[in-house]
Order: structure tokens, then C-alpha cells, then sequence
């Protein structure tokens, strides 16, 4: 086998296992997996006082997805909300104490 | 040598004691006074073609063209349904005949400029709004809805009793009225929401500049002219329904009306522009 031959083997090969997760659809577990997560992070952003409205939105897009047997939205919608958490957490963590930097003196 | 090695100890751990002492830097203390002294140092410099007096009438103050059209506005203010509809209310007894001047300093007349307060009774900051659904259920009455309507009708009839008093709000020496207070700054000038704002960041850093088609106001004299009358809104507003919108555009999950922190807030920006006079009710676009 030639080095090109080799190396084309291994791109294709590379290809499809990054391809692979996306190319398989969604299933209820993937959902309920992504979901937990997004909630778990929601529900710490809450204990922050710092959840943010497109957060609960993406959450409710996921359960009305999911109502309707559509994983792959579903558990996208789920993903986006747990990113969404995510973000308003270090946004309330950095701000404990940056606030201060904005104060008039 | 024995004698000496414990007074040689005590010696090197006081001095230990003295160079930690020195290097830890001391908590700041709160100080409301020195705050709200810059607070209006800061409008005052940005702004130095505003009346101090004028930084009450928020985005007119800002702009000429906004003034004139406001200034029309004033000769049919769209707030005067809900201050007849307000007066009516608060003359209206209850159920068990007593009114809501039975709840108030000076039967509810010209005491809009103390509120809010810190009751040292109770612990916790006492907001007009606070105080008339008390007084309602005091009463055996049901709560008003905090947002708008009857609540805005009656906090609009109140302030319109105290316009021009300056505001004259007090912090007792309790340390919660100064955590309140403080809970109150940290409120004001937290980043929060889906777009990183923080009330300072519109209403300290921005006031004059545009967001979309509106002028934002000064922090400075911000609640004085509450409740308002919005355009925007087609109708009343009260400082819970404010607050509420504010946190909604910045994609911040808004907490409940009249919560701690929102009181909190209140109370912080309402001291920072004591000696500014009532100017509600108050229309704004």
C-alpha cells in the first residue's frame, strides 16, 4: 500500500468517526441524559440567583420536543440550555466580587 | 536562656502579629454618605449642563427634543386617570372602615419621600408597595398585584402628595440596615442576564446615550419620578414593574416583586439621590 493510499485510509477513517456521533439520531436516554445535565446546571445558576430567561427557554424547547418524540431537537434544545447554565454561572462567580471595579468613587 | 526563650517567643509572635496585621488590608467599611456624595459628584461632572434638580425628569434631562415633546405631554399627563383613580382608592374605606391613612405617618399625605425605610423591628426594607398591601392585609384585605394598575394608582396619588419634598431616606445604625444597603449597591452594579448588563451599565455608564429608540436615564434621581406612566407599556408602571423589565432586557430571569434584593435595590437608589425632590407620578416613553 502506497503512503497516499495510507494516508487517504486514515482521513476517511477519521471522518467517520467524527461523523459518527452526529450521524446517529438521538434516542430518549440521550435526551434525558442532556436534560438532567441542563437541569442540574439551571438549578445552580437558580441558587445563584442568576438564571437567564433564554436558558428556561431552550429548556422548555427541549421538553416540548422530546412531547413530541423528536430527540435529536430535543436533546439539541437540552444541550444549548446546559451551555446557556453554564455561561450565567461563571457570569455569576465572576461577578461576586468584580461588581466592585464598576462602583463610583 | 530559659528565662529568655519564652519572652524571646512572646516578642517574635507579637511582632509576627503586627506585620500580619499591617500587610492584611482592612475591610472597607460601608459608607453610605461618602457613596451617595460621589454618586452625585459623578452626574454632576458628566453632566454639568444638568440642574442638579433636573436629573429627576431622566431622559429629559438628556435631551432637548425629548424635553419639548415631554413638556407638551405635561399639559394632559397620561397619568392622570390613574392619580383620580389612585385619590378615589386611597379615600375609599375598607371593609372594616378604617382607610389606608389609618396605616401611614400623617394620614398618607406628603410621606412618599421616606419610603423606603428600614424597619428595625422587623429587620428588612419597608417599600411604599410593601406597606400598602400590608396595610391591605392588616385590614383583612386581599394584596394588590405589585406590577401596575390599582398598586400604580395608589403609589402615583401618594407621591403626587410629596412632589417637591426632597427624599429623605435613613439608615439607622444597625448593622442589617447597612447589609441591606450594601446588598442593595451590589444589586445596582452586578452584571447579569444573557447580555452582560448591569443596571449600572445602562443607567451610570450610558445615561444620554440611545438604546434602540430610547434615551436611558441618569441612576441619579432614577425612582424619583415612580410610578410612571410608559408608553411603552400603554399604561402604569410601579418601581417593582421597572425593575422587572430592566432584568427582562437583559435576558435575566427577573426576580419576584417587592423580593429582598429588589428592595434592597430600592432602598440603595433611593438614598444615593436623597435632597432630589418627589417629581412623581411621571411619564416617560
Amino acid at each position: 500500500m502506497t503512503r497516499a493510499a495510507m494516508m487517504r485510509i486514515a482521513l476517511i477513517a477519521t471522518l467517520v468517526v467524527a461523523a459518527a456521533p452526529s450521524a446517529r439520531a438521538a434516542s430518549e436516554s440521550d435526551f434525558n441524559a442532556a436534560y438532567a445535565a441542563a437541569e442540574a446546571a439551571e438549578k445552580e445558576a437558580g441558587s445563584l440567583r442568576n438564571q437567564w430567561i433564554t436558558t428556561e427557554a431552550a429548556l422548555s424547547a427541549a421538553k416540548k420536543a422530546a412531547a413530541k418524540g423528536d430527540f435529536d431537537a430535543a436533546t439539541a434544545s437540552a444541550r444549548d440550555a446546559e451551555a446557556l447554565a453554564k455561561a450565567s454561572i461563571f457570569q455569576a462567580t465572576s461577578e461576586k466580587d468584580r461588581w466592585k471595579d464598576a462602583e463610583i468613587h | 536562656m530559659r528565662v529568655l526563650a519564652p519572652i524571646l517567643a512572646l516578642v517574635s509572635a507579637a511582632c509576627a502579629a503586627i506585620v500580619i496585621a499591617q500587610a492584611a488590608p482592612a475591610a472597607e467599611k460601608p459608607d453610605p454618605a461618602a457613596d451617595a456624595k460621589a454618586f452625585r459628584n459623578y452626574f454632576v461632572t458628566k453632566f454639568p449642563g444638568v440642574k442638579l434638580e433636573d436629573f429627576v425628569n431622566g431622559p429629559y434631562s438628556m435631551n432637548e427634543d425629548m424635553r419639548k415633546q415631554w413638556r407638551e405631554k405635561e399639559e394632559f399627563p397620561p397619568y392622570d386617570f390613574a392619580l383620580d383613580a389612585g385619590r378615589e382608592m386611597f379615600a375609599t374605606p375598607f371593609r372594616n372602615g378604617r382607610t389606608y391613612a389609618d396605616c401611614f405617618e400623617n394620614g398618607g399625605i406628603g410621606v412618599r419621600q421616606n419610603f423606603p425605610y428600614f424597619d428595625v423591628k422587623q429587620g428588612e426594607v419597608v417599600t411604599l408597595e410593601l406597606a400598602l398591601n400590608r396595610c391591605r392585609e392588616a385590614n383583612g384585605e386581599a394584596p394588590l398585584s405589585y406590577v401596575k394598575d390599582d398598586m400604580a394608582a395608589l403609589t402615583a396619588y401618594m407621591a403626587f402628595t410629596s412632589r417637591g419634598k426632597p427624599f429623605d431616606i435613613r439608615i439607622p445604625d444597625d448593622p442589617r440596615a447597612l447589609a441591606a444597603y450594601e446588598n442593595g449597591k451590589r444589586y445596582f452594579y452586578t452584571r447579569r442576564g444573557q447580555l452582560n448588563f448591569s443596571c449600572a451599565g445602562c443607567h451610570v455608564q450610558s445615561p444620554g446615550q440611545r438604546l434602540r429608540a430610547e434615551i436611558l436615564a441618569p441612576a441619579l434621581g432614577i425612582l424619583n419620578a415612580m410610578p410612571i406612566y410608559r408608553s411603552e407599556w400603554a399604561g402604569m408602571g410601579t418601581i417593582s414593574r421597572r425593575f422587572i423589565t430592566c432584568n427582562s432586557q437583559t435576558r435575566a430571569v427577573p426576580e419576584q416583586a417587592q423580593s429582598e434584593d429588589y428592595r434592597d435595590l430600592e432602598y440603595f437608589l433611593s438614598y444615593v439621590s436623597n435632597g432630589l425632590p418627589i417629581s412623581g407620578p411621571g411619564a416617560r416613553p
